[in-house]
């Protein structure tokens, strides 16, 4: 297989021959700027998906999280800053095992206002990948603090090191027809609930 | 090399065929329709949608002018971060690292993720020949894959195919592939989106080995990012045990920070989402979450080729968002199988000739598949200007056949007009032939343009084709030159256009009086 990648790494040179490369990384143009309304338009732009939104003030939040689960069991990963009573703390379940799971309770990483997204970077209180996909109903807690204006200002927060995934509302297809029907592989119902700290 | 549509004719054949089809065309225009609305509002939305479009072409520019560079660094963090990293020269040496990993894991079967580079490279066929089945978990896909159909549409494979054809497909093939559709199935999009759930979990759950494409690779950082829907990517990144992704080397972006344009161009572009339901990123092996045996093929098979071609190498700048399918006039009539590739529309009309190189007839067909129209251009996330690639490469096939032993009639004609205008008497010879057959199409032509000018209908002979579609205006019976020295250059018509105006005066006059009284304008 070297032959293959001096190969192509020769014909790549004498194609770009007499071309020059730009050192300095592209800046993009700057997003949406923060506001007072950030977190109005979070809540909007998610519930625009479909997912369900609520917000809440800190000692609300467990009580709103076990209202929003579903019967049968329910996982949550290590670290998770809410205290769900009953719950299973994931330890390295199997696919099978986690496909009898209803729900599981996640915090995130970051949140952008101006697309409706949560990102997960899978650290602590977030879990492992497979434990936010599998079960049908995903129930998020974000701190108003984590919810950032727009795309640049979340990639600037994230580590490209670490398993990410980005969540915009629930599981869906555009592939009948062109038009969009939520619920197919991932969890089809995303429950997100917003934390409001004092002045947030 | 790559994967074409075997037996498929070239476009023009293709595209007679298809423009038959009334059932394609109503779901062509309905669901392209649907998708153009939705594109529209969602940029409208975005200020400065034009600076990330420039933005977004610099990007991919810098990463395809500094390739080697980048592609050298990216394997060295792919490999740093636990991956394995393969080079592949073309579709036979990628599939040939796909199948070996499965075969090195005694997978008889893999799923797979949504990938442009896997359905280029041929590899569902590849690897059923070497006894491995490869599931398509994507639902337009999995359309496909169970109703043994072509793909049509870079985003929605399946776009050809409506909701009740869909609900057969599911009915009669889905047992045969593994769970069996409901009896009680409809052809509500949720209910045909939740059998489709219920027959792939069962593969997700058991799959060992998955294969997946990358819409972007940054070299940074060694990371992968997957762009979908449905949840069925990241089903197959994160439960098998094994995962080989097929990369195309034009997907790198230099540096994480730069993935910023790219992730706000794309879902507006391509489903006219603000943002699309999941994207995946990883680098490499993580341990404890995810699989735990990771690698990624980077894929050649013609890419150095269009990177070759100064004003080619910008359709490597594509992002497979597939807006230019949705707005081009041409694609929403004859649907993508016409164009006999897995990338059909503009951008397939470019890519493929790039890829391949001039000679395929099929290929060099696609030039001419396009009106010119540009509206693919302004939809372009990337500012690819498909227009001008077309006219360059359309340039290519023609000077491939400048030294046939029989040159195409096209040419003979070009020749025969060199020769006739490249001399002032021979003009004026061949001026008066065309009068002449003008005065005759203007008496017997049955056909009239709007404005009320005779036209031809079909030629006979080699003009044939040419007519097949289009209407030849009759030739005007004085030419240029002619009018010229009969009015001492339009200046005696002149005088008689005036008096023309002269008498229309009153009218002209009539109408003014009206329009100046009050409530006399509508």
């Amino acid at each position: 297989m070297s032959d293959a990648r001096e190969e192509i790494l020769d014909r790549v040179r004498s194609a770009l021959a007499g071309t020059t490369a730009s050192p300095e990384p592209v800046a993009s143009p700057p997003g949406v700027a923060a506001g007072p309304d950030t977190l109005d338009v979070f809540c909007e732009r998610v519930a625009d998906y479909r997912a369900v939104v609520e917000r809440c003030s800190p000692d609300e939040v467990a009580a709103r999280v076990t209202a929003a689960l579903p019967e049968g069991d329910v996982v949550v990963p290590e670290g998770l800053s809410v205290e769900v009573p009953g719950a299973r703390v994931d330890d390295g379940l199997s696919a099978t095992d986690l496909d009898a799971v209803a729900a599981v309770v996640t915090d995130c990483r970051v949140a952008v206002a101006e697309t409706g997204t949560i990102v997960l970077d899978h650290g602590l209180g977030q879990g492992r990948r497979a434990i936010s996909l599998v079960p049908d109903v995903h129930v998020c807690v974000v701190r108003a603090d984590q919810v950032v204006p727009d795309v640049p200002d979340a990639l600037a927060l994230l580590d490209a090191g670490r398993p990410q995934t980005w969540v915009s509302g629930p599981s869906a297809t555009s592939d009948i027809e062109l038009d969009r029907v939520e619920g197919v592989h991932g969890p089809r119902t995303l429950h997100v609930v917003v934390v409001e700290t004092a002045g947030g | 090399m790559s994967r074409t549509f075997v037996g498929m004719p070239a476009f023009p054949e293709a595209a007679r065929a298809a423009l038959g089809d009334t059932r394609l065309r109503h779901n062509l225009a309905h669901a392209t329709g649907t998708i153009r609305a939705k594109r529209a509002r969602v940029v409208e939305e975005v200020d400065g949608w034009e600076d990330l479009r420039v933005a977004g072409a610099a990007v991919k520019d810098r990463a395809l002018h500094g390739l080697d560079e980048h592609l050298l660094t990216l394997e060295r963090t792919l490999t740093e971060a636990g991956a394995t990293v393969h080079w592949a020269r073309d579709a036979a040496e990628a599939c040939a690292v796909v199948a070996r990993v499965a075969k090195d894991h005694d997978a008889r079967e893999v799923v797979k993720v949504k990938s442009m580079a896997t359905q280029e490279i041929g590899l569902e066929e590849a690897l059923a020949a070497e006894g491995v089945a490869a599931w398509e978990t994507d639902l337009a896909e999995l359309i496909v894959q169970l109703g043994e159909d072509l793909p049509s549409h870079i985003l929605v494979p399946a776009i050809h195919k409506g909701r009740a054809e869909i609900r057969e497909i599911f009915l009669r093939r889905m047992a045969a592939a593994g769970r069996p559709a409901p009896d009680d199935l409809t052809d509500e999009p949720a209910v045909l989106a939740a059998a489709a759930r219920e027959h792939l979990r069962e593969k997700f759950l058991r799959a060992r080995v998955a294969v997946s494409g990358a819409n972007f690779a940054v070299a940074e950082t060694g990371t992968l990012v997957v762009v979908e829907s449905e949840g069925n990517g990241r089903m197959c990144l994160t439960l098998p045990e094994v995962l080989v992704s097929v990369v195309g080397i034009e997907k790198v972006v230099p540096t994480w920070a730069e993935l910023d344009p790219l992730l706000r161009l794309l879902p507006r572009s391509s489903t006219g989402e603000r943002m699309n339901p999941y994207t995946s990123s990883w680098s490499g092996v993580t341990p404890g979450d995810g699989p735990q045996e990771v690698h990624v093929v980077l894929l050649d098979n013609g890419r150095t080729r269009a990177l070759a071609d100064e004003v080619g190498r910008q359709a490597l700048r594509c992002i497979r968002c597939s807006a230019c399918l949705n707005v081009c006039p041409v694609y929403e009539r004859v649907g993508g199988h016409a164009y006999g590739s897995v990338y059909p529309g503009p951008i397939g009309a470019i890519l493929n000739p790039l890829l391949h190189g001039p000679g395929d007839p099929r290929d060099d067909a696609l030039p001419y598949a396009s009106s010119l129209c540009g509206a693919c251009f302004e939809v372009c996330p990337v500012r690819i200007d498909i227009p001008e690639v077309l006219v360059h490469l359309r340039t290519q096939v023609v000077d491939a056949h400048r030294d046939d032993p029989v040159p195409k009639p096209e040419a003979l004609a070009m020749r025969g007009t060199g020769w006739a205008f490249g001399d002032a008497s021979r003009l004026g010879l061949a001026e008066k032939a065309s009068g002449l057959a003008g005065r005759v199409l203007g008496r017997l032509g049955r056909s009239a343009l709007p404005g009320g000018r005779r036209a031809a209908g079909r030629l006979p002979g080699p003009g044939a084709a040419w007519t097949g579609a289009r209407d030849l205006p009759a030739p005007p019976a004085e030419s240029f030159r002619d009018w010229w020295a009969r009015t001492d250059g339009g200046r005696t018509e002149e005088d008689r256009l005036e008096e023309g105006r002269a008498g229309e005066g009153p009218a002209v006059r009539g109408r003014t009086e009206a329009d100046d009284e009050p409530g006399g304008a509508r």
